[in-house]
């Protein structure tokens, strides 16, 4: 175990530093334009370009310049943004965080217990049209583009439907933080909570219920119910266990990128201020410090989230262990 | 004897019957599935709306769709309106482009807040999203297979340095690379040896969707070509003398390649759900070209005044998709019998 442990520990490490490089190389190394003139912004003087020289040591070679980035991003936290003049990155992103935490985790929790219940009852009933008739719903909602079903909520919530008894209780778009007015947050973050996870439902329903299939068809299966046991418990100790093996690697790759900022389309549409709205203001004016510092940090929260998943991994399959 | 032998033979008549070589197999297999033929009726309904776009524009409507129009009328009831109009509703300030008439010749959809025709524009739309959709899928198999075959049947070095390359991509948000690569280039474009992009050229969102998702795909194939790489007729392949390039050619291709069949329309639908987000963000296709998802940020300024704008691209995007997704589902039952069986078996 601790073998295993320190193996793991090793190559999440490997995997961080040459993420860390691949974003450097996009960012510093992409044939084209000088990278001075992309960071300094649209149509910056001459005078911004020799600053941007000189703080980013672009004069300098390469590796350097991995140098001074990394210890702009983690050591000494000063990264400026050249557009909007002097704002430092690492406090913006830091301030957002919370807002893309409560986003993603509320949406995290609708979307696995919907799931697992759909999957479950799905995979009970194979065959019946209730089970086409959810798959295909799944489907519907995977197949949706997120951003525009947000707009479609706004539409309704907002306007069309604002002064029925359905919506009424939809403040303004935007967010109010936890420690002010708990109701207050969640009433704030129920319809993009609902938005966000429509998609994850339809994957992970669909996801479920095939390895829920699979799994109901192994000997193991055939032995406990041979046993007598009672069908629920078959189902949930040996055909959902197992199957929660897939479910719960899936799950650690996408809570980590939503964290990340993977989910600003959600927080765009509805105006929250998390990480995701902070790349997606930088892009509309082209911030590439902003945006170097969002994507670093989502990139950490991925691979992070894989470590923790990896090791909830082994409490739930102990051949992992061996491999 | 002879009679057990003649009696055998029609019990498996139906066998008889369905043989052929497995393509012809899977495409009946296919063909009986309604819900996917379906599906790709809509589909092709979709394209060919699509492709027909300067037919519309010209001939029906009668509009330019990439010049704005903001003085122009159209006509609705028979009579003469202002495309944009005055507001009447709320503080009274501003104009508002004009909404659906539902007439296929006048504004079908109404206009966005250039004038523009949407319904012209959504079908020009369509086109691009299609075009990088397709494109970009295609691309992500053909990088795919050829990273797979590599590292799966090379091995050794190769595999190392082809693999490690695949872990760092997978590890990094999909959607967060491809804004980086598309915020990287937007501007600039990119020229990479014999390879160079415009700034604003459709290839860019092409290339950058399609190099996202290539360890998506690649993975699995390396995974495969492993394994057939220890079966006997790959080894009786090298006995015989054959050369790597014509074993990989004629042996390892032909069996990975239901797989790639399978994977494309999915690849297809997740291409175009990106390109809608990309150009959502303002970093996909750039004005005045369109695409779907252009359409829906032109539509978001206008979004409680005239919806339609919006949710119409969204609605062709989701019928789109969906019907690609339950096609690649059909290919998938159709090419993988195993998986026919096993349903049978139980439900």
């Amino acid at each position: 175990m601790l073998f295993y442990l320190a193996r793991k520990v090793i190559s999440t490490v490997f995997v961080l530093f040459s993420i860390s490089v691949l974003v450097f190389l996009i960012f510093f190394a992409t044939p084209g334009v000088d990278p001075a003139a992309r960071i300094a912004g649209r149509n910056a003087d001459q005078e911004t370009l020799k600053q941007v020289r000189k703080d980013f040591g672009l004069d300098r070679p390469m590796p350097v310049q991995y140098a001074v980035m990394m210890k702009k991003l983690f050591i000494t936290r000063d990264l400026t943004s050249f557009v909007n003049r002097g704002a430092k990155v690492i406090p913006q992103v830091l301030e957002a965080a919370p807002v893309t935490l409560s986003l993603v985790f509320g949406a995290a929790v609708i979307w696995v217990v919907v799931s697992i219940a759909m999957g479950l009852v799905a995979a009970m009933f194979r065959g019946s049209p209730l089970d086409a008739g959810l798959m295909i719903l799944g489907l519907i909602g995977i197949s949706m583009p997120v951003f525009w079903l947000g707009e479609v909520v706004n539409l309704l919530s907002q306007s069309r439907l604002h002064d029925t008894f359905l919506f009424s209780w939809v403040p303004p778009l935007g967010y109010t933080p936890f420690t002010e007015s708990p109701v207050g947050w969640f009433k704030s973050l129920l319809l993009p909570w609902l938005t966000l996870s429509v998609l994850y439902i339809g994957i992970y329903a669909r996801v479920l219920r095939s390895s829920l299939v699979e799994a109901q068809e192994e000997d193991y299966v055939r032995t406990a119910r041979g046993k007598g046991i009672s069908e629920q418990r078959v189902w949930i100790r040996h055909t959902l266990r197992t199957s929660m093996i897939v479910f719960v690697s899936l799950f650690g790759l996408d809570f980590g990128a939503l964290v990340g900022g993977a989910a600003l389309l959600t927080e765009v549409v509805f105006g929250l201020q998390g990480v995701g709205k902070l790349t997606y203001d930088a892009l509309q004016n082209l911030d590439l410090p902003v945006i170097m510092a969002t994507v670093m940090y989502a990139a950490f929260f991925v691979v992070l989230a894989n470590a923790i998943v990896d090791l909830l991994y082994v409490s739930l399959d102990p051949r992992v262990r061996r491999a | 004897m002879s009679e057990a032998l003649v009696a055998g033979p029609s019990g498996t008549a139906p066998a008889v019957a369905l043989a052929g070589s497995p393509w012809a197999l899977a495409r009946r297999r296919l063909v009986r599935n309604r819900i996917a033929m379906a599906m790709l009726g809509v589909f092709l309904l979709i394209v060919v709306a699509c492709l027909a776009a300067p037919l519309y524009a010209n001939y029906v409507a009668d509009t330019d769709p990439f010049r704005s129009n903001l003085d122009g009328t159209t006509i609705v009831d028979g009579k003469e309106v202002p495309i944009m109009q005055s507001e009447t509703e709320g503080l009274g300030l501003g104009v508002t482009p004009i909404g659906p008439t539902w007439d296929p010749q006048h504004y079908f959809l109404g206009a966005d807040n250039q004038g523009r025709d949407v319904a012209a524009r959504l079908l020009y739309g369509g086109r691009n999203s299609l075009i990088i959709g397709a494109a970009a899928a295609l691309l992500t198999c053909i990088i795919a297979t050829l990273i797979g075959l590599a590292a799966g049947f090379f091995g050794g070095g190769i595999d190392g340095v082809l693999s490690r390359a695949l872990d760092i991509v997978w590890a990094f948000p999909v959607y967060l690379l491809a804004i980086s690569l598309s915020t990287v280039l937007l501007t600039s474009g990119i020229s990479l040896g014999p390879i160079s992009i415009e700034a604003g050229s459709l290839w860019l969102p092409i290339a950058i969707i399609g190099g996202v998702y290539v360890p998506y795909i690649a993975r699995p194939i390396r995974g495969e070509v492993l394994t057939l790489r220890n079966r006997e007729f790959i080894e009786a392949a090298v006995g015989l003398g054959a050369s790597t390039w014509r074993i990989l050619w004629s042996d390892v291709l032909p069996n990975i390649l239901t797989t790639v069949i399978v994977c494309f329309p999915i690849v297809m639908a997740i291409a175009m759900l990106t390109e809608a987000a990309l150009s959502f963000l303002s970093i996909g296709v750039q004005p005045p070209d369109a695409s779907w998802g252009t359409i829906i940020l032109d539509g978001q300024g206008l979004l409680y005044t005239r919806p339609a704008v919006a949710i119409a691209p969204g609605i062709a995007i989701a019928l789109t998709v969906l019907s690609l997704n339950v096609l690649g589902d059909g290919i998938r039952d159709a090419l993988d019998p195993r998986a026919k069986i096993k349903r049978h078996r139980v439900g």
